[in-house]
């Protein structure tokens, strides 16, 4: 028998009811005629706070309120993937088909389709004994994901039956345990999972494999790790979306949960659009086939907002348990800790920082602490690696969001106005962001590209540094008067910022450039930087190394090598000798 | 059949509390008839029990806590619409002032609206032709975006805004229908007027809606005005298949209106005295532009917001910008110049144009001559610091390239005639004439095969 109650007061999302009826903290709760959803967030002796996913305009004092008896959980089955859900994992498509246009209130929709039969391979026999987490199915979900059955994470037992192999609904029973205590319980593909607790695992791991994003700037300078943490700061213009778009394009994860949270809904039906017609360069089929999209934008209820961020990582841990590497683009992280302000202030809760809560540390650090490499209860290896945009106030990043993220990831990209206003994508600041993951993925780049790689990109890193620290005098004195090895650094720098830095995402080949490529334009720079010091070394001006192309042609390596003729950085080595010998010889 | 309730039990600024309500709901209309018979309107925004708090629409002038009747609608804040209100003006809500008495309305619809389903959005491609060149090559428009314009005080931020309706209108193919809705957002009666002015010459106006809520109107009607605006717009895109323009000033004044409103309701005020909400009721607004996918209209949204002291980082326009698709930031120094108009194209910025220009919409060479004229226009900045320090006579060859590049970038790409209207090939051909100014090689930003078939 559920709880229920009567509303006493309304006040945009939140609405009250008095005296303590029996509601339980984070109880998913059933608001009005329309049955709006909603979750228990206080309670008092005198009256319970309830938070409602949706528009409540139309609501009346007086109105039932019913308890659903359990936390506020999401369906995980078969149906995820390619699909796209608002904050509290209602199908938008089937909304969409359903009531039109628009989204009405109280919409009452199944959350997976519970009709569609599956493809079920069925790996377990009978007298088998299984715990939480193990499979006990497989379903095809899409080309490139095979979705596995597990028994819940709180489920142990013997099994006592089992279907055959065939097409089952999500709600169809596959398999019967006995319990230790002698029930018997049977499984369905479908288990619920309330969406505030990370699933269960056995252990982590350090992270220490690199998340391959084909990004240049991040693949070299700024690595993030499978498991790892990194989030995205900038003023608006300076293109987060674009890097998450690039990020959930082309990284290597199996599993992309892209969470619009608080963002424009064209974006969203940019993403829909294109990912639906790209193809995935290492597995050739639709790049949707491994995404989820969670998009609750801008004009969608708040307290839906809150909550997606929680509905997207629960969907990412369930996905990591069947031994995928996730990836969770999260655009962006400062609407949801806006969406907590608002509520917050409707609350009338004291505010900290700006009108922030003061618990929004707290709340920070319990979501990127979702993420990891983990070894899972049933012994298989997954990874959650969570990549979230902040969008701070006014660009400035000593405001409480920005500040309370970077104490809790380790890799921290910080987006600068003037690289966007030039038009310098992707618009990482080099100076100012950094990677933690570096030492740990050291090993990974020795066996996977090349002991080389870490000592040019340091050697790279070295040069833009020189770079920041020579502007500063050229910015007073101007360029002519430095000396000439100065004037090189300078010159080499600018190859790298154009020809290396810059990535063009919606180049054919530029877009995605393999590690392999990486490290041979590192090589070829350096190679030209070290030839020209030579001559710079042995007294020729700069202005006469500078009147040969030989820069220019470097730079444009990433338009006319395409990544799979890597054999052609043979001809510009050969290229920068012959620029050598030239001026030795005619200045000789 | 509905109750009148006689006397109200407290008024505060534009906020009414009515005790012993019975069957009310959230945000529901109210209409008042004060002693004398005026007639106001309200709506509830807070309820407690048989509590409700109203908001009126007006101001609370001559009521008291006894001469009140309270009468409640039973419905949401509506508006009546049909194809009759083109060509007619009203207040800030939805009310004709025209003197052309009412319009019978075909449907009547909620203002509030509701979010639109993004698997049902088209995303937008089709770019729009302002004819301006610092909008069309860098920034471009794209039917169904919005774009606000960040402007400050003083600046022709009005005049940019007419030249883009009335260019782009005269642009559109001559079979699809277009409108414009025009809502004005405690602006001056001389602002309001110059539109409506500029609307006639151009012979428009038969096409124009206009909601006015002037300075001196209610406060509180002016948090209705948008919302009314775009409703009626969002019925004539996707109900009758017209291409709408929707210009909204100013966005400032709805922000402060909130603020003031919040106040006096108590709420706990976030940054700089706004209410924690802020961002969520601009982007309700902000968000109602754009195609939905089997319908033929389209409602695009040009904003104007005037930043406070020209801040750019003000909350106004620092929330506007992460909803809306872009902004064109126009910037007092070149104002001052005499250039016109004054974009500083450098902050400017359209996130829909990558997907609406080049060779399939405007010309293949459109992203590159973009790009570069961004990436040199940067340069000249770094150049004028440099010269401001050390003189512009000891710049390399190179820098004082890019001064005269600068300088005539401002005067011929940016600046134009008020009435000029520039063909999206002209715009471009402009474009590379001043590339040639610089060093060939100076070109990065162009690929090679366009470089060297434009050059």
């Amino acid at each position: 028998m559920s709880v229920t109650g009567k509303i006493y007061g309304i006040n945009g999302p939140i609405i009250t009811i008095q005296g303590n009826l029996g509601f339980k903290m984070s109880e998913m709760v059933y608001v009005g005629e329309h049955r709006l959803v909603g979750e228990v967030i206080g309670l008092t002796k005198e009256q319970t706070t309830i938070q409602v996913f949706e528009e409540t305009t139309g609501l009346k004092p007086g109105e039932l309120v019913e308890g659903a008896g359990r936390a506020l959980c999401v369906t995980l089955a078969p149906g995820i993937i390619t699909n796209i859900f608002d904050g509290i994992e209602r199908p938008l498509q089937l909304i969409g088909r359903q009531s039109g246009a628009y989204i009405p209130r109280g919409v009452s929709v199944d959350l997976l389709d519970r009709q569609k039969k599956w493809d079920t391979k069925i790996t377990v026999k009978k007298g088998d004994m299984l715990t939480g987490g193990m499979v006990i199915a497989e379903v095809p979900e899409t080309p490139a994901i095979l979705h596995k059955v597990m028994v819940p994470p709180d489920v142990e037992g013997t099994v006592i039956g089992a279907v055959e192999d065939g097409a089952y609904t999500i709600e169809e029973p596959l398999v019967t345990l006995r319990t230790r205590t002698g029930e018997e319980r049977e499984l369905i593909m479908a288990q619920q999972w309330p969406i505030r607790i990370p699933r269960p695992i056995q252990k982590r791991y350090p992270a220490d494999r690199l998340l391959v994003t084909g990004q240049r700037i991040l693949d070299t300078l700024f690595p993030i790790a499978k498991g790892g943490t990194a989030a995205i700061p900038g003023g608006f213009g300076t293109g987060k979306t674009m890097t998450q778009h690039q990020l959930a394009k082309w990284s290597d994860a199996d599993i992309i949960i892209y969470i619009g949270c608080g963002e424009r809904g064209n974006e969203m039906t940019n993403v829909l659009e294109e990912f639906s017609q790209l193809a995935d360069p290492k597995t050739g089929n639709l790049l949707m086939g491994r995404t989820t999209l969670i998009a609750n934008t801008s004009n969608m209820p708040v307290a839906a907002r809150e909550a997606s961020i929680y509905t997207g990582l629960t969907l990412a841990e369930y996905y990591r348990d069947m031994g995928y590497h996730v990836a969770i683009m999260a655009d962006s992280t400062s609407r949801w800790a806006e969406a907590l302000r608002e509520l917050s202030g409707r609350l009338e809760e004291m505010p900290a920082e700006e009108g922030f809560p003061a618990y929004l540390a707290s709340r920070l650090s319990a979501f990127y602490e979702r993420a990891g490499y983990v070894e899972n209860l049933n012994g298989t290896d997954g990874s959650v690696t969570i990549i979230g945009a902040v969008s701070p106030q006014g660009g400035d990043f000593s405001e409480p969001v920005t500040q309370n993220t970077k104490r809790f990831v380790r890799c921290f990209l910080a987006l600068d106005k003037s690289l966007a206003y030039a038009r310098h994508y992707p618009a990482i600041n080099w100076l100012t962001s950094y990677t933690e993951y570096l030492n740990d993925l050291e090993g990974w780049y020795i066996a996977n590209v090349g002991a080389d790689f870490i000592p040019c990109r340091n050697e790279l890193l070295n040069i833009l540094t020189t770079e920041s620290r020579l502007n500063e005098i050229v910015k007073l004195i101007g360029s002519d008067v430095l000396p000439d090895d100065q004037k090189l650094i300078l010159e080499i720098a600018r190859v790298i910022r154009l020809g290396f830095l810059q990535q063009n995402a919606f180049h054919e080949e530029d877009t995605f450039v393999p590690l392999e490529k990486q490290l041979e334009m590192m090589k070829v720079i350096l190679y030209l930087y070290e030839k020209s010091k030579e001559l710079i070394e042995m007294g020729m001006p700069m202005a006469l190394l500078r009147e040969n192309r030989i820069f220019e042609k470097i730079i444009a390596i990433k338009y006319d090598v395409a990544n799979k003729e890597l054999y052609k950085f043979g001809e510009y080595r050969q290229m920068i000798d012959e620029f050598y010998h030239g001026l030795l010889e005619t200045n000789a | 059949m509905s109750i009148e309730y006689l006397g109200l039990s407290e008024i505060n600024g534009p906020l009414i509390a009515l005790e012993g309500v019975q069957n009310a709901f959230y945000e529901e209309m109210v209409e008042f008839v004060v002693e004398g018979g005026r007639r106001k309107k309200g709506r509830i925004v807070a309820l407690n029990e048989d509590k409700a708090v109203i908001q009126v629409f007006d101001n609370t002038d001559e009521m008291s806590l006894k001469n009140t009747h309270t009468r409640l609608s039973g419905h949401p804040m509506e508006i009546g619409l049909s194809l009759d209100i083109l060509g007619r003006t009203f207040n800030g809500l939805g009310e004709p002032i025209d003197g052309l008495g009412k319009i019978k309305p075909e449907v009547t619809l909620d203002v509030n609206g509701l979010p639109l389903n993004p698997c049902v959005r088209e995303y937008p491609r089709n770019y729009i032709q302002t004819g301006i060149s610092a909008i069309d090559c860098l920034t471009t428009l794209i039917r169904g975006q919005k774009l606000p314009i960040f402007s400050g005080n003083g600046l022709p931020h009005d005049q940019l805004a007419a030249q883009i309706v009335e260019q782009a209108s005269l642009g559109e193919g001559s079979e699809e229908e277009f409108g414009i809705v025009f809502a004005a957002m405690g602006v001056k009666y001389d602002v309001a007027d110059f539109f409506r002015r500029k609307f006639e010459d151009s012979g428009v106006s038969s096409h124009v809606t206009m909601f006015l809520n002037l300075s001196n109107d209610p406060v509180a009607e002016r948090l209705i005005t948008p919302k009314v605006a775009l409703t009626a717009a969002e019925y004539l895109a996707f109900e009758k298949g017209m291409h709408i323009l929707v210009i909204l000033t100013d966005m400032t004044s709805y922000a402060e209106a909130m603020r003031e409103v919040s106040a006096s309701k108590g709420e706990i005020p976030s940054r700089k005295g706004y209410p924690g909400y802020l961002y969520s009721e601009l982007a309700t607004l902000y968000e109602r532009a754009g195609i939905v996918q089997g319908r033929k209209g389209s409602v695009t949204q040009i904003p104007i917001l005037t930043m406070p002291n020209d801040d750019i980082t003000h909350p106004i326009p620092d929330l506007t910008g992460y909803i809306t698709e872009g902004q064109i930031v126009l910037e007092r120094s070149l104002h001052q110049k005499n250039v016109y108009p004054p974009i500083n194209v450098l902050p400017s910025l359209s996130r829909l144009m990558k997907d609406g220009i080049g060779a399939e919409y405007t010309r293949e060479d459109h992203q590159d001559v973009a790009n570069q004229l961004f990436s040199s226009y940067a340069r000249v900045g770094e150049a004028r610091d440099l010269a401001s320090v050390i003189g512009e006579d000891e710049l390399s060859a190179t820098d004082k390239k890019y001064l005269k590049f600068g300088v005539q970038f401002e005067q011929e790409f940016v600046a134009q005639g008020g009435n000029e209207n520039r063909t999206m090939e002209q715009t471009l051909d402009i474009g590379w004439r001043l590339l040639h100014i610089l060093p060939k090689e100076e070109l990065d930003r162009i690929d090679t095969k366009i470089l060297e078939k434009h050059w």
